[in-house]
Formats: structure tokens, C-alpha cells, sequence
């Protein structure tokens, strides 16, 4: 297997790094493979520029960080700024439509959600949109089978939130459907 | 008799001064320990570093010798993991307030279930006689001429321009839940205070207004240990008193708290420990 | 080996490896990036009988796990850079009076506040010469999350074997990385217990009188044995001395229980050695890019091979001396000024052939850091 190198990146409190955590532990822990996940991060808790890597692989990781990822998400302007450049040339770029304005002169697939809308339609809130870009970024990767994730979903958080995880997974898996069939 | 075995004999003559305070106090609290009749192998006593820490060298208890102002840290971490143990915790003044000011509050905010006693003799003795944050800037007390007069030492050879700290104050402010004060004239006071001290649950400070003959007094023409306990009787009154309500000069001595308050070590037997099973 | 599998940080990995070493006592200081080491030991230690404490300052913490100790519990409490030059002075009184403790530095960059959420390596001299006065002090890394537990679990044994405080030098990469852990069964790793005293109440006990093997046998403050614990200079019974013979035997003492035994306390990983023509000398999370690099080369057919220190202190000079007695030359890659490559070249036949390869901006070297120093090196531009 070819090793999947993730950049996920946006503001603090967006869930960027949980997210990472989600989809590496799902890798690990449901699938046998090997995953290495790690951040960089500013000392503000919201806002501000957060940035998680992710690798996953069935041979053993060496370097942890991502220096040109096969698979970006970008959750903020800002973000896909910065990270958009280090793309692997037909690398995948993930990205919110309503936050964020992508480069198109870059040699990446361009797959934009409007996933914040989505989530605040059916959620009211914000808090699910991390788990709902998960369900997209899984979906358009393959990286991980959703089960594992919906695993890892249940064991980490309490059973309130079960249901709506699942449905924020869902959502995600849904808006990334059409660009499935087009490819 | 019976006090004997409570100290380790082969280090006396001890090494403090002539007229020092300091075995004073160390003779009372012994009389207090027998008094209570606390069980030797439970006795701790932590101390830092200046001359009212060596007290830890003469009594036969668990003894650990510490570091600068660091005395109520370690006691902590030692009453935290044994809270059956007995913890006495002696401090000088610049130990105490000091280098030891941040930890002292804490220790009293914390509110663990041990006694610290702070030998107040306004000076740094053991490295020669500089000021301390209990030195204040004047001598103070009931005599007209003496109470405006500044208070030298090495590091204050113009006098002190430094405000002193009120150890009772302080002590209250940051929450102790028992805080006393008297000096080392009253020895049967402090002997009776330090048994109040001990048997209250929680923090306990005990302030002991101590004469240094060699320094404070001799740098602030005090006279000898004698004048200088005269000065601690005559300077002083108890709480209540009629003498003290008439006089503001005077310095208090007595009980100013002695509350109920959740105990640190109890509170996470009782609490965190507890909650931690149930999940 | 078929424990528990679990997807930690290396800061977790570190609390679970104390957890299973036996830790019973934390006092700590919040501060980035060892915070995490804190807050998992709040939420277990109450679960197992210990304690946990957040202290007034990082001094106090550390003072308060010499208490803790002394009382017979094994102890810790973890920092990062600025916290730890605020310890070095209670460090110093626990390797004075030898209190078995572990010290973890989740490094950060620095000197100063520096970089709080960024990576270095500075501390290593620190971790060494940090507290006043002549003395020896035990320091292990970590390259994987797997090794912080192993490496957290030998802290402590090491601690209770040579009773004295040991420093984990870890690193913000490898404190916050996740990566796939397997918590072996109890028993599989060697856990040391306290080596207690066996001398009866009421027999004399001198708890600074080193058996034949050079242990310490200890008593529990509490215990039926009333002694004394001082950061003075000291007899066998604990009390202060400035006797001349006590003295000096007392320094001795202290440096000699851990130097002459700098070979047993070595701990490293290898790759590739055997016939490499180039020896790269790495530790904690510079270590992986530097074998990363190894790897990359070795399948181009490079003799590069890889000396992972584990232990930095007491420095293992003979390894490094034996390790790298045929290599041309030597790269030590550690994201610092050089402070293991200048023991490093202290040590080898042919130091002008030791090369720094270091990177300074709270980054984690990259693989072709290294390269492009090896390229100038070798006369191949840049």
C-alpha cells in the first residue's frame, strides 16, 4: 500500500486535530495499519492556525511529518494558503466551500463542500462539522473503512453523541458522493 | 524527664547562639509533643535552611533538613502521600516570607492538616544579620523613643525602608483555618498554643516572636537576651485584653483563627479518590 | 509480547509506562508541552491508590515529590524547559539525598520561554549539569511512543536501583505525536521495587551506608527507623558533617554510583552498523528522521548506519567508541548548538571527522537536512 500522507489544517476550536486523531486511531486500531499523527499548533485556543498531520501506512513510519501531503483539507482561507503550495502534483485538495476560496492554478483535484452549511442546516450548530469533513476526507480516500471510524467515534465519545456523529459522518459521506461518481 | 527521648542527645550543646530563641521554642514544642503524647515513630519535622532549621537536627522525630523556603513543599508532597503522619514544619522569618512567601500562602490556602511555627526574629541570622521581610522599617512596640526608631542590619546600614509583613495577617489572608501568635518569653503560651495548634484539623500557624541577641539586637542596641525578652513581655498582649484594647502599640498575641475547614488530604480521600472509583 | 493496544501520545505513553512502573505520587506545574502528562496522571493515579497534586510552582513540585518519596512512594512530576531550570535546585537536593524520583522535560525551544509549542533538544546539558555542585545524574530518551514507555518504566527502575532522580529528555514532537502503543501484561517488563531495609526496630539503620553492591537499602519516613535527610553534606546516619574523610567519600560517592556503571546503564538502538561507512549518532525525535535518512540511503546501496542513544547520561562513551571505531565519518543529528556532538567528539579516535547536523527553528529535522550536510561534507556541493 501506498503511504497516504494527510495535511489537515484550519483555525482552533474547528475540531482539525481531532479529527486527525479520529482518522489515525481508526487506522490502528481497526485495521492493523501503522499511523502516526501529529500537530503543530500557536498557543491560541480559537482561532489561529492549526495544522495536524496524519500518515498512514502498512510499513512501518520513520518521519512523522507530512512535508507534501497526497491529501489536503483546508477548513480556512488562511490555511489553504499556506498548505495548498505543498501538495503532492494530482494530490486532493479537501476543502469547505463557503470558508474558503482555493488556487486553481495548483495540480490538485478540487473537491469543495459546502460542509459548514450542511452541518449548521441539520445540526444548528457547528460542533459536528470536524466529523462531517471525516466522512467526506474518508469517503474520497478510502484511506480507512467508515466502520473503523464509527468505532473510534463510539469509543471516544459519550453515548449522547453517538447518534449524531453518525449522522454527521453521514452527511459528509453524502455531500462527497457526486464527485465519487465523476471521477 | 520524659521530653529526653524526644530529642537526639549526642548533637547538643545545640548550635545556636547564647540567649538565640530559637531553644526556646524547641523546648516548648518538645513539651507540647510529650504532652500530647503523639506517637514517636509518627513524628515529622520538615525545615528549610537558616538557623531555626537546624531545630530538625535535635529532635528524634522523622527529620528532613530541606531547602531554602521550600520546607512547606516538600511537607506537602510527605503529607500527601502518608496523611497518618505528624508534620511539624519550623520556618525562620525571611524562610517563611520570603524565599519561602509563595509557598507559605499556598500551604495555607491548601489547608493540609500540619503545624508551621515561624520564628520571627526579624533577621536573617545565619549568613550575618541582613534584613527580612518581617524586619519592618521601625523598632516599634510601647516605648515612645524606641517605637520610631529605624531598623538596621547589615543589608540596611541607613535603616530599613522595607514595610514588614504582619505574619498573622498574612497567614489569615491566605486562609490558614488556625493562626496564632506569641513570643519566646510566654514559654507556657507556646507550649499550649502548639498543642492547640496540633490538635486543630487543617493548616496551623503558629507565629513565635523570637530574640537574636547577636544580630537584631546588637545591630538595634537591644541589650542582651534578657532585654530583649523583657522587650517581647512588655511589647505584648494578649487578644481580649483590656491593656491591648487601650494600647495599639502593643502587639497582640493569642488566637486570632480557629476554624473548620475541608482538610486537603481528607478532601481528596473523600472526594477525588471517591469519585475516581465510582467511574 | 500481547498486551493492550492503545493510539497515544508520547505524553500518555510516558503516564501509562509510571503507571505500570508503580507511580504513586505526581506533583506538577501546568506547562506546554508537558502539560498532558499531568492531566492524565490527575484522572488515573486517585484510580490506583496514588496521589496527584498541582503545586504553586515548578519548585514546590519538585519539592514535593522528594516528600512523597521519602514517605515510600515512587514519584514524579514532569516539565518542560523553563521548569526545569526552576527544579534544577530541588533536583539538585534529591541527588544529594538520594531520593529514587524521575524528572520528565518534555523539551520545547529555548533558552528562555523560547518556543513554547515548538521542538528542541537544548536541554541535554542541562539535564547533566543543571543543579549546582559536582554530581552524576541518569538522563533517557525516546524515539518512538513505544520506547517512552519502556524508557518511563526503566526510569524508574533505574531510580530505585541507583536511588537517585532520572531525567527523561523528551521532546515536543515526540510529546504530542500519536502513534500506536502495546501495554504489555504486568510482569513481561522487570518492575524494581524499593529496595527497603532489613534492619529490625531498634537496631541501628544508616540510611546512607551503601551495602557491598553499593545499593541503599531505605526506610520509610513513618517507618520504625527515625533518621535524617539533608541537602548538607552528611554522615551514614543523614546528619550534616564537614569532616574532610566524610566529605569527599560522600562526592565519590555521588558520582561513582552512576559513572562506573556508564556501560550497564547504556541503552541504544542500531541500524546498519556493521558495515556502515557512515555513522549517524541521533536520539529522541531526531533520531527517526535520521533513520528515515538511513533507510532512503541504504536502499540506494550507502553504507549509512544509524546509533540511536537512549541513554545520554551518564554519556556512553565506550558504545560510541566501539560503535563508530570504523566509520569514516560521523553525523550526530540533535536539534541543538551540539551538545551530544561535543561529547562525542570527545570520545572518538578521529573527532575532526564528527559533523553537527542541527536545525534551530523548533522544527523536526528532515531527512534531507541531513543529506545536504553529508553532500557539503563529502565534497559534493550543496
Amino acid at each position: 500500500m501506498e503511504k497516504y500522507r494527510f495535511l489537515l489544517s484550519g483555525s482552533g476550536g474547528q475540531g482539525v486535530i481531532t479529527m486527525a486523531i479520529l482518522l489515525a486511531e481508526a487506522a490502528v486500531l481497526h485495521e492493523g495499519l501503522i499511523a502516526v499523527q501529529s500537530q503543530s499548533y500557536g498557543p491560541e485556543a480559537r482561532g489561529g492556525a492549526t495544522r495536524s498531520d496524519v500518515i498512514i501506512s502498512d510499513s512501518e513510519i520513520l518521519f512523522p511529518k507530512v512535508l507534501q501531503p497526497n491529501y489536503l483539507v483546508a477548513m480556512t482561507n488562511e490555511a489553504a494558503g499556506k498548505y495548498m503550495p505543498l501538495i503532492r502534483p494530482g494530490g486532493m485538495c479537501i476543502y469547505d466551500t463557503d470558508l474558503v476560496q482555493p488556487s486553481r492554478r495548483i495540480d490538485a483535484m478540487l473537491m469543495g463542500m459546502p460542509m459548514q452549511k450542511a452541518v449548521l442546516e441539520k445540526f444548528h450548530k457547528t460542533q459536528a462539522l470536524n466529523i462531517c469533513v471525516l466522512g467526506a476526507l474518508v469517503t474520497l480516500t478510502g484511506a480507512v473503512k467508515m466502520e473503523s471510524v464509527e468505532q473510534v467515534l463510539k469509543a471516544r465519545f459519550k453515548p449522547a453523541f453517538h447518534e449524531a456523529n453518525s449522522a454527521a459522518l453521514a452527511l459528509g459521506a453524502e455531500l462527497a458522493k457526486p464527485f465519487l461518481s465523476a471521477n | 524527664m520524659s521530653i529526653y527521648r524526644l530529642i537526639r542527645q549526642r548533637f547538643f550543646p545545640h548550635l545556636w547562639c547564647p540567649g538565640c530563641g530559637h531553644g526556646m521554642v524547641l523546648n516548648s514544642l518538645l513539651h507540647a509533643v510529650d504532652d500530647l503524647g503523639i506517637d514517636q515513630s509518627q513524628l515529622c519535622m520538615v525545615s528549610g535552611i537558616g538557623c531555626s532549621a537546624r531545630i530538625s537536627g535535635y529532635v528524634d522525630f522523622h527529620s528532613m533538613h530541606t531547602l531554602h523556603g521550600r520546607a512547606l513543599a516538600f511537607a506537602t508532597g510527605l503529607k500527601m502521600a502518608r496523611p497518618e503522619l505528624k508534620v511539624f514544619v519550623p520556618m525562620g522569618d525571611g524562610d517563611a516570607t520570603a524565599i519561602g512567601g509563595n509557598h507559605f500562602i499556598h500551604a495555607c490556602r491548601r489547608n493540609i492538616d500540619m503545624v508551621a511555627i515561624v520564628m520571627n526574629n526579624r533577621i536573617y541570622g545565619m549568613t550575618g544579620g541582613q534584613y527580612s521581610p518581617l524586619s519592618g522599617r521601625q523598632i516599634g512596640g510601647d516605648d515612645e523613643k524606641s517605637r520610631e526608631r529605624s531598623v538596621f542590619a547589615t543589608t540596611a546600614p541607613y535603616g530599613s525602608i522595607d514595610r514588614a509583613f504582619d505574619t498573622v495577617e498574612l497567614a489569615k489572608g491566605a486562609g490558614a483555618t488556625f493562626v496564632a501568635r506569641t513570643t519566646a518569653y510566654h514559654v507556657q503560651e507556646m507550649r499550649r498554643l502548639f498543642k492547640q495548634a496540633y490538635e486543630h484539623k487543617g493548616f496551623s500557624v503558629v507565629e513565635v516572636l523570637c530574640q537574636c541577641p547577636t544580630y537584631f539586637g546588637r545591630k538595634n542596641k537591644m541589650g542582651g537576651a534578657v532585654q530583649m525578652l523583657q522587650w517581647l513581655k512588655d511589647n505584648t498582649e494578649k487578644l481580649g485584653s483590656k491593656k491591648l484594647e487601650e494600647n495599639p502599640n502593643l502587639i497582640a498575641r493569642g488566637v486570632f483563627v480557629d476554624k473548620d475547614e475541608p482538610e486537603y488530604c481528607s478532601e481528596y480521600e473523600n472526594s477525588v479518590i471517591a469519585k475516581a472509583h465510582k467511574e | 509480547m500481547s498486551g493492550k493496544i492503545c493510539f497515544v501520545q508520547g505524553n500518555e505513553a510516558c503516564v501509562r509506562g509510571a503507571l505500570y512502573a508503580g507511580v504513586r505520587f505526581f506533583a506538577g506545574y501546568p506547562i506546554t508541552p508537558s502539560t498532558e502528562i499531568a492531566e492524565h496522571l490527575a484522572d488515573q493515579l486517585p484510580r490506583v491508590g496514588g496521589k496527584f497534586v498541582q503545586m504553586e510552582d515548578e519548585l514546590a513540585s519538585m519539592c514535593a515529590i522528594c516528600g512523597a518519596s521519602l514517605a515510600g512512594f515512587k514519584s514524579m512530576t514532569a516539565t518542560s524547559g523553563p521548569g526545569f531550570s526552576l527544579k534544577q535546585e530541588a533536583l539538585g537536593y534529591a541527588i544529594m539525598a538520594e531520593i529514587p524520583c524521575v524528572v520528565v522535560n518534555v523539551q520545547r525551544g529555548g533558552p528562555s520561554t523560547g518556543l513554547p509549542t515548538e521542538c528542541s533538544q537544548g536541554d541535554v546539558m542541562q539535564a547533566r549539569w543543571g543543579a549546582h555542585g559536582d554530581h552524576s545524574i541518569i538522563a533517557l530518551t525516546a524515539s518512538s511512543i513505544q520506547d517512552a514507555f519502556e524508557v518511563t518504566v526503566q526510569a524508574f527502575n533505574l531510580a530505585e536501583t541507583y536511588r537517585t532522580p532520572v531525567v527523561l529528555l523528551f521532546d515536543e514532537v515526540l510529546g504530542h505525536m500519536r502513534e500506536r502503543l502495546e501495554i504489555p501484561e504486568a510482569g513481561v517488563l522487570p518492575v524494581v521495587e524499593r529496595l527497603k531495609t532489613d534492619v529490625r526496630a531498634g537496631v541501628n539503620y544508616h540510611p546512607y551506608l551503601p551495602r557491598e553492591d553499593g545499593r541503599l537499602p531505605m526506610s520509610d519516613f513513618g517507618g520504625v527507623h527515625r533518621f535524617n535527610v539533608t541537602g548538607l553534606h552528611h554522615d551514614i546516619w543523614g546528619f550534616p558533617t564537614s569532616n574532610d574523610e566524610q566529605v569527599v567519600k560522600l562526592n565519590y560517592h555521588l558520582f561513582d554510583k552512576i559513572e562506573s556503571h556508564a556501560n550497564e546503564l547504556a541503552r541504544w538502538k542500531e541500524y546498519y552498523l556493521e558495515d556502515a561507512e557512515h555513522v549517524l549518532i541521533s536520539y529522541g525525535s531526531s533520531a527517526r528522521t535520521a533513520r528515515a535518512l538511513v533507510e532512503d540511503r541504504r536502499a540506494k546501496g550507502d553504507r549509512l548506519g544509524l546509533l540511536e542513544l537512549q541513554t545520554l547520561w551518564p554519556f556512553p562513551a565506550q558504545l560510541v567508541q566501539d560503535k563508530t571505531a570504523n566509520a569514516k565519518s560521523i553525523y550526530v543529528v540533535e536539534m541543538n548548538m551540539g551538545q551530544v556532538a561535543s561529547q562525542v567528539k570527545a570520545v572518538v579516535a578521529n573527532p575532526d571527522r564528527v559533523f553537527l547536523v542541527n536545525r534551530m527553528d523548533g522544527h523536526l529535522m528532515t531527512p534531507s537536512d541531513i543529506s545536504q550536510v553529508m553532500r557539503v561534507v563529502e565534497g559534493r556541493g550543496f
